[in-house]
């Protein structure tokens, strides 16, 4: 059990305040009258509605169906009667309204048959299908289809890491399911080591947990390492907590499993035991309720559940409260709306008060003093990207590498002049990506004009190729039966060969109306739009960082 | 568009500026028992004219004046400054030392963190340029001195001119000015030395007050509001470079000690080049940076005109910091030597 451990640059070290809500053992919720079902909770495509409004369901029963390669199903999380299929609040932070199906409870909480998995005797690829109809994915905050990641394709997997250090302040739904549910979170880690065929197992968790280090060594078997890491902050972030284990880097743009290594959260590993173990898909969640509320605690909560029903059962908010926060204070984002629901990506919601959460000072200009560059887990200099993104000058920032910054917040954090950097890169790269997409529109209606183009060139051509031929053989006509009784009049012969040929023409018109045309684009063409396609996946790869 | 973080650290601009200059006060602290109250004089005069012309800045760029005012930052410059200067120089030598300073090299570059050059070092070299006999009459050591000045003496001195008492009753020359003008004439090093304005490392006296810099700027690094980088750059840029030359010729260049204990070598090294605004901001480019900054103060000192070297040779240095930074960028996470170098815009 002597694992070696490597530090990366950067980092800080906020207060924790884990003691308010990791004191008290998970709680179930009571029932909620009304569940609001988003079809996006993933990464990917969102799931396609399977129900019609009307339809009785019954808690388990898959109600959205993945759709597309990277996506995964959605589940009743109660029996009820789908009362709506419609655009509802959802808890992200563009406070935008999505597809979601709404369920009207009937109490009486009944399931479909759930079908345990002998996973042992399945094959991983089978194994793999019946998670995404499950609708598994990564409970950390980034909600990847674990499917998706239990593949290990062509890349060989040989470690698998765990994720529990849940470095973020104030969270702790990790912790107490470490505490609580360590054997049957192993189980599930067995079956991720199956599905992906690996030999090394790391879990690594935070050191100011040690009841959950101690739960879980003590449910580990001896060739699983369960490794206490340094508390701090961003120590959890995936590329962070895999350098710490392993000393191996996660290449820019690219993910662990190029390394031959993939990172679960410890939740994930949990739900997927139930998923195969019970046969019950993902419809509950340990969420963190904390900060400003009576109760403090964690839940197990269905997917669904109105927010504001979560903070009733915590007893509340207490007076004085100054809004809510969906996740941590370092990478979480205002709750828009309290009648959004619990989704498989929210993982703690923490009612702010002034005294934790002041308003913000002043923004004062950049002294570059380096702060933000020593607290960075990525090595950037977040000063200068902040310098151009500020100044719009976007190509400048990313030749600063802006696309490896997990956006972590741990610079906005140390920032003595309290400049809101990581809003400055936020901005930064959605304005590249809008100009990315609008590049990739024009590109291709470029490529359809320049297409046109060629098209008509090359008619003209033909059609050129053709009048000249009608007009020799006309004239080879005229020539051979030189009959003097029969008027040799050139100007008819020429008017005859202009008919002919506007006839072709508008035959050749009408053969070419059907746009054969995409398939055979010149070259250069199609060069462009694969460049455009290549660009495009790896700005793609890299949004998805967390986990 | 104000998202995450929610939370933020203890840090603040203003009260960097404030520690910077509490880590001062070892140093001003014995430059006032070692030469008399002179220096409280410069400091507070430096400090109104600061404030003065910033505010008025301020006002006339339409900035408002209470975020700005309270970062400290002028008045740090303001300290830097008359710890550069010769107390008991006329006020007026000081208005224009912060005119310089304040409104040509911080405001009209665009205030806080926009100039290119180092503030106070802009004033210092206005100053030496166009006052150059001002700027070597320095507060002879209280012991050395013929007459002790109160600090209403000091204050009657720096507003009234000499009046009764004259000036060289209570200035002297530098020691790097003493070594480099006789040792030009021939005179040899040991007589040189021997003078009482020499002490057992730098200046009488002045050796003491390097030493409380010292001592303060190890309390900068201590409080991680610097890194090592650039002190240790400095000086050692400035000892090697001066060692050197002392190598080749100990009769012409003093040793790289009278060097490190002299002038501004240690007030440089530890609060003035370290400026974050105008120095380098990578580690390898601090390196570079510094101790290029020490190299040129040698040479400046060996072979220029001016008494002191270090503020012409952090002036060359911020002019080389943007190219310097460019080109020392570190390595970032997950970008390989040898992999693809990520995306180039
Ligand atoms: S921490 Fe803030 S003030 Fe310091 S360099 Fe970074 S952005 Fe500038
Ligand atoms: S938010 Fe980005 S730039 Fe800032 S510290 Fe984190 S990774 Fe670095």
């Amino acid at each position: 059990m002597n694992q070696k451990l490597y530090t990366f640059n950067g980092g800080v070290h906020p207060d924790v305040h884990k003691a308010e809500s990791n004191a008290t053992p998970i709680r179930t919720m009571p029932l909620s009258a009304r569940y609001v079902v988003p079809m996006r909770q993933h990464i990917g495509e969102p799931a396609r509605p399977v129900v019609a409004v009307g339809d009785r369901v019954l808690r388990g029963q898959m109600i959205g169906a993945a759709e597309g390669y990277v996506s995964t199903a959605v589940h009743a999380p109660t029996s009820g009667r789908v009362v709506a299929i419609e655009a509802c609040a959802v808890p992200h932070p563009s406070g935008l309204f999505d597809l979601a199906v709404v369920i009207e409870a009937d109490g009486e909480d009944q399931a479909i048959a759930y079908q345990p998995l002998d996973w042992r005797s399945l094959d991983p690829s089978a194994l793999r299908n019946r998670m995404r109809d499950m609708g598994l994915a990564g409970l950390g905050g980034a909600v990847f289809p674990s499917y998706i990641k239990l593949n290990p394709g062509a890349q060989k997997i040989h470690t698998l890491i765990l994720n529990g250090a849940e470095c973020e302040p104030w969270i702790t739904c990790d912790d107490r399911l470490m505490r609580e549910r360590a054997p049957e979170m192993l189980r599930g880690i067995e079956i991720m080591r199956h599905a992906l065929g690996c030999q090394t197992v790391l879990i690594g968790i935070e050191d100011n947990k040690p009841e959950a280090l101690a739960a879980m060594r003590a449910a580990a078997p001896a060739e699983i390492e369960v490794v206490a890491v340094p508390t701090m902050y961003p120590g959890g972030g995936g590329k962070q907590l895999t350098y710490t284990l392993t000393g191996v880097e996660t290449p820019t743009g690219g993910r662990s499993t190029d390394v031959g290594i993939q990172v679960f959260n410890v939740g994930t590993a949990y739900s997927l035991y139930r998923a195969v173990e019970i046969g019950e898909p993902l419809i509950s969640r340990v969420v963190t309720l904390t900060g400003h509320v009576a109760q403090p605690g964690n839940f197990e909560v269905r997917i669904g559940t109105p927010l504001a029903d979560l903070i009733s059962a915590g007893g509340g908010m207490l007076p004085g409260a100054s809004g809510e926060i969906i996740g941590g204070p370092m990478m979480g984002f205002d709750l828009m709306d309290l009648a959004a629901p619990v989704t498989k990506a929210v993982n703690c919601l923490i009612v702010k008060n002034p005294k934790f959460f002041p308003i913000k000072p002043i923004e004062l200009p950049c002294i570059r003093c380096g702060a933000c560059a020593r607290a960075c887990p990525a090595d950037l200099q977040p000063f200068e990207m902040y310098w151009y993104s500020r100044a719009k000058d976007f190509g400048r920032a990313q030749g600063y590498n802006l696309f490896d910054c997990i956006e972590c917040g741990c610079c906005s954090y140390v920032c003595p002049s309290h400049i809101p950097l990581v809003d400055y890169f936020r901005f930064a790269k959605s304005e590249i990506w809008e100009r990315e997409r609008e590049k990739r529109a024009a590109d291709l209606a470029r490529s359809r004009h320049e297409f046109k183009a060629f098209r008509l060139e090359r008619e003209k051509q033909e059609k050129a190729e053709k009048f000249a031929k009608a007009a020799e053989k006309s004239k080879a006509a005229a020539s051979s039966n030189a009959d003097p009784t029969a008027p040799a009049d050139p100007d008819a012969e020429k008017k005859k060969a202009i008919l002919q040929a506007a006839l072709e023409r508008a035959q050749k018109a009408k053969e070419s109306v059907a746009p054969k045309n995409t398939e055979n684009l010149p070259p250069r063409v199609q060069k462009e739009i694969d460049e455009i396609e290549a660009r495009r996946a790896t700005v793609e790869a890299t949004t998805e960082t967390k986990e | 568009m104000i998202g995450s973080p929610y939370i933020l650290g203890r840090n603040s601009t203003s009260a960097i500026m404030l520690k910077v200059m509490l880590a001062l006060i070892p140093g001003i602290v014995a430059h006032a028992w070692l030469f008399g109250p002179g220096i409280w004089v410069s400091l507070f005069l430096c400090s109104a004219f600061a404030i003065v012309f910033e505010a008025l800045l301020l006002l006339m760029r339409g900035l408002p004046l209470k975020p700005f005012l309270s970062d400290n930052s002028a008045l740090l410059t303001a300290w830097l400054l008359a710890l550069s200067l010769p107390t008991l120089a006329p006020w007026w030598l000081y208005a224009i030392g912060m005119l310089f300073a304040i409104v040509v090299a911080k405001q009209l570059y665009g205030g806080l963190g926009q100039n290119l050059f180092n503030p106070a070092m802009i004033g210092y070299a206005a100053l030496i340029v166009s006052f150059p006999v001002n700027m070597t009459q320095w507060a002879a050591p209280v012991g050395l001195a013929d007459h002790a000045l109160t600090l209403l003496d000091a204050f009657d001195v720096v507003f009234a001119g000499q009046g009764s008492i004259s000036a060289d009753a209570y200035t002297s020359a530098t020691v790097l000015d003493t070594w480099k003008t006789q040792a030009r004439l021939g005179t040899p090093s040991e007589s040189i030395l021997s003078q009482p304005i020499f002490g057992w490392a730098g200046g009488q006296g002045h050796e003491i007050v390097a030493l409380m810099y010292l001592a303060g700027g190890l309390l900068l690094l201590s409080l991680k509001l610097i890194t090592w980088h650039i002190p240790l750059a400095f000086l050692a840029g400035l000892a090697a470079t001066a060692g050197v030359l002392h190598l080749i010729d100990p009769t012409q260049h003093a040793s790289p000690l009278l060097h490190l204990f002299s002038g501004g070598a240690m007030l440089g090294a530890f609060f003035i080049a370290t400026d974050p605004v105008t120095a380098a901001s990578t580690p390898r480019g601090k390196l570079i940076y510094a101790g290029m900054a020490g190299l040129l103060t040698a040479i400046i000192r060996a072979f220029g005109g001016y008494p002191d070297g270090v503020a012409f040779a952090v002036l060359l240095m911020n002019v080389c910091v943007p190219f310097i930074d460019t080109y020392t960028q570190p390595r970032v996470f997950g970008h390989h030597p040898g992999h693809s170098k990520g995306r180039k815009s």
